[in-house]
Formats: C-alpha cells, sequence, structure tokens
C-alpha cells in the first residue's frame, strides 16, 4: 500500500479496478459519453476499445510528466495528452472505419470529458510511476467497459432481438414483440440504474458478515 | 437563406433542443455533475444558471473559432483541442470577471465554475453544432435551447431527490441507481414532447 491508500501490486490494481472502486457502480464516473452508443452492441465494444486505449496511455504519460509538470497548471497538460490521445483515435477510426465513426458520432471526442480519464490522471497517475499507473488505468477503463458491454447487451437483444447485428432465436421471431424502448434513451436510463442496484448489492452483501 | 428563414429555424431548434433533443435526457451528456449536483435544489439552480450562461457563449465562440480559424487553415482534426482550452479558458474568465465585480454572485456561482470546464455537456453541443453543420444564428438558438433544457433537467430531478430523501429505498439503489432510474422515467416524459413539434 502506498501512503494515500491506493493498491501499488499488480492484482491488487485489478481488484480495485475492475471490482472494489468500479468505475460505473462505485463511483458513478464518465457514463455521460459512453451511454449513448450501448444501444448496439457493436457500438459499446469499438467505444470501449478507445476508452481503454485513452485511460491506460494518458495516464502512464501523466506519470511518466509528474515530475516535470507545474502543479498549478496540471489540469491543463492533463486535458492537452488525453486529447492527444482521443485525436489519434479519432483520427484512426475516420481512416480506416468512417461508417463506425459516423455511428460514434460527437461520443468518441467527448472522451476528452469524461470523468473517468481525467479522474484516473489525477487519483493515480499523478503519484505514482509510469507502470502502475498504465495497469490502473487499464483495469479502470475494463471494469467501465464490462458494466457497459451488460447493458448494451441487454438493449441490443431486448431491443432490436439480435446481438451484434445478428438475430437471435427466440428474440428475433415473432414471438417476441421487440421493446422499442430498450433502444431510446430511457431504456439506457432504466437499465444502467438496474445494473447499479445488481451490482451494489450483491458488493453489500458480501461485506456485511465481515463487519 | 435568407435571416428571417434562420430565425425562425432557430427558434425551432432551441425549443427542440430545450424538449425533445434534451442534451441530457436524449444525448445523456453532463451526467455527473446531473447525479453529484442534484441532491439539493439550491445547488443545482445555481450550476444550472452557470451552464446556460458558459454553453450559450463557449458554443458561440466556437462556432466562430472553427468557421473562421480551423477550417481556413485545414485544422479541422484540431478541433477537440481548440474547443477545450477555449471552454477552459473561457471559465477562467469568467471566474475571474465575476469574483471582481460581483462578489454577491461569486458566492451563489463561484464553486460551481471550476466544475463546468468538465461538463460533457458544454464540449457535446460544440462537437453536435459542428456535425450539424448550423448557422451561426441557429447556433445561438441551440446554445441556448441546450442550456435551458440542461437546467430545467436538474433543477426537475433536484426537486425530486429532495422530496425522496424521506423515503425509504432499497440500500442498493440509493443515490446513483434511484437518480438513474428517474431520469429514465424524465426521459420519457420529455419524449412525450415530441408531437409539439411535428405539428410545424
Amino acid at each position: 500500500m502506498s501512503p494515500n491508500g491506493a493498491p501499488t501490486g499488480p492484482r491488487a490494481i485489478a481488484i480495485q479496478g475492475l471490482w472494489r472502486d468500479n468505475p460505473i457502480f462505485r463511483q458513478v464516473l464518465g457514463i455521460c459519453s459512453t451511454l449513448a452508443v450501448t444501444n448496439l452492441v457493436m457500438n459499446t465494444v469499438v467505444m470501449c476499445a478507445a476508452l481503454v486505449f485513452t485511460v491506460s496511455l494518458s495516464a502512464a504519460t501523466v506519470s511518466v510528466l509528474r515530475n516535470y509538470t507545474p502543479r498549478n497548471i496540471r489540469m491543463m497538460v492533463e486535458t492537452l495528452i488525453i486529447a492527444f490521445y482521443v485525436i489519434i483515435v479519432d483520427v484512426l477510426l475516420g481512416a480506416y472505419w468512417p461508417s463506425m465513426r459516423a455511428n460514434l458520432g460527437p461520443y468518441v471526442g467527448l472522451i476528452i470529458t469524461n470523468c473517468i480519464v481525467m479522474g484516473r490522471c489525477e487519483a493515480y497517475g499523478n503519484s505514482h510511476p509510469p507502470g502502475g499507473a498504465f495497469l490502473d488505468g487499464f483495469f479502470n477503463a475494463l471494469g467501465y467497459s464490462f458494466i457497459l458491454l451488460i447493458v448494451a447487451t441487454f438493449r441490443e437483444i431486448l431491443g432490436m432481438g439480435s446481438f451484434l447485428g445478428m438475430p437471435m432465436p427466440f428474440f428475433g421471431g415473432p414471438a417476441w414483440d421487440k421493446w422499442i424502448i430498450m433502444v431510446m434513451p430511457p431504456g439506457a436510463f432504466f437499465m444502467l440504474g438496474i445494473v447499479v442496484w445488481v451490482f451494489r448489492s450483491i458488493q453489500q452483501s458480501r461485506e456485511e458478515p465481515k463487519k | 437563406m435568407n435571416v428571417g428563414n434562420e430565425i425562425g429555424q432557430a427558434v425551432v431548434v432551441c425549443v427542440s433542443a430545450i424538449f425533445t433533443q434534451n442534451i441530457l435526457l436524449a444525448y445523456f451528456l453532463g451526467l455527473c455533475p446531473f447525479i453529484g449536483v442534484s441532491r439539493e435544489i439550491k445547488a443545482a439552480f445555481g450550476l444550472g444558471l452557470a451552464v446556460i450562461f458558459v454553453l450559450t457563449c463557449t458554443t458561440l465562440l466556437n462556432w466562430l473559432a472553427y468557421h473562421y480559424v480551423l477550417l481556413p487553415l485545414g485544422l479541422h482534426y484540431f478541433r477537440y483541442i481548440l474547443f477545450i482550452i477555449i471552454i477552459a479558458a473561457f471559465v477562467q474568465f469568467v471566474e475571474m470577471a465575476v469574483e471582481r465585480y460581483s462578489p454577491f454572485l461569486y458566492q451563489q456561482l463561484g464553486v460551481f465554475l471550476p466544475l463546468i470546464t468538465v461538463n460533457c455537456a458544454i464540449l457535446g453541443a460544440a462537437l453536435f453544432m459542428v456535425i450539424r453543420e448550423y448557422t451561426f444564428i441557429v447556433t445561438i438558438g441551440y446554445g441556448l435551447g441546450s442550456g435551458i433544457g440542461w437546467f430545467l433537467a436538474i433543477l426537475a430531478m433536484a426537486g425530486i431527490r429532495q422530496k425522496l430523501a424521506h423515503d425509504r429505498i432499497p440500500r442498493g439503489l440509493q443515490g446513483p441507481g434511484i437518480t438513474l432510474i428517474l431520469a429514465g422515467l424524465m426521459a420519457l416524459a420529455f419524449i412525450g414532447f415530441a408531437g409539439v413539434l411535428q405539428g410545424r
């Protein structure tokens, strides 16, 4: 354990990011830019990959530069580092997968203001060596991604009757009346609310016996 | 397109940005402060006002910067960096100006201004404005409408949450969980406004 209570070993970092301090159901950070793309699983996968890339690399970069950055302008420097990686993602998507870039619309650019990226840079990258910062960013982004993938899976199956664009056996058929509301914005709020509820309850019931 | 036409379009864009295309409930932008600061009406009111002001002004500044600086130079992929710098600089500037000239307003809004820099609604509105190719006049309507829409949503949520404070909610659902589900219900209600604009 480091002085401020953040974990340093790879295993501890993984548990912290994936479960104990999961960005979505514990910290409820940075859901803005990604909730909008969870109506299709494919969009979510691409978005989450972009997020994993950005968070881990920008946390590592912030950590490399932490001794050279003046304290009072560090937020600005961090924002520019994040913007740099986001532009890389945006240009790559535009070059190799223009249709996906059009689907995601402004939400790729909005990774810059996604609180979780800045949050990890501030909370961990700023005060730890690059290797640990990279892992911390990586696992936090993974913890974030798996929750969003759960949300996206339910939304696509219930709302469109398909998974990754392929029709599902029962939900794609005439027997299933598609829940259009699931692919509309309210569906995202309901689904995420329920997922947060379920995971928090599991976590609370596990913590109880220890007390 | 003549100016009268554009003003008409700006009004339509403004109304739809407030209700049917609400930036918070339909595009999920600015959710973090929405969940974090909606515990009491007073704070929500202050933050909402600050968002209306900053969103309208920065969207216009960004429109000017994009059309008169980035496009002529062919640097449009630098827009993320330019937009975020403009927003951060504007917020910083407003904070200093308010502190200097109106201590009362500073007490009301001061704490919320720095928060706004990382509010995705501000950057999101600028990016939507670029993608949808709004003209300058329409952008005024869009910025103002988005700000008001966000303000209404957070104010309503704060009102509901104050009432909820004394209710018994399952433990896992307390805090963010119930806020998200309430937001879903509000989004449903706002979708109901869709018919209002279709008549036009």
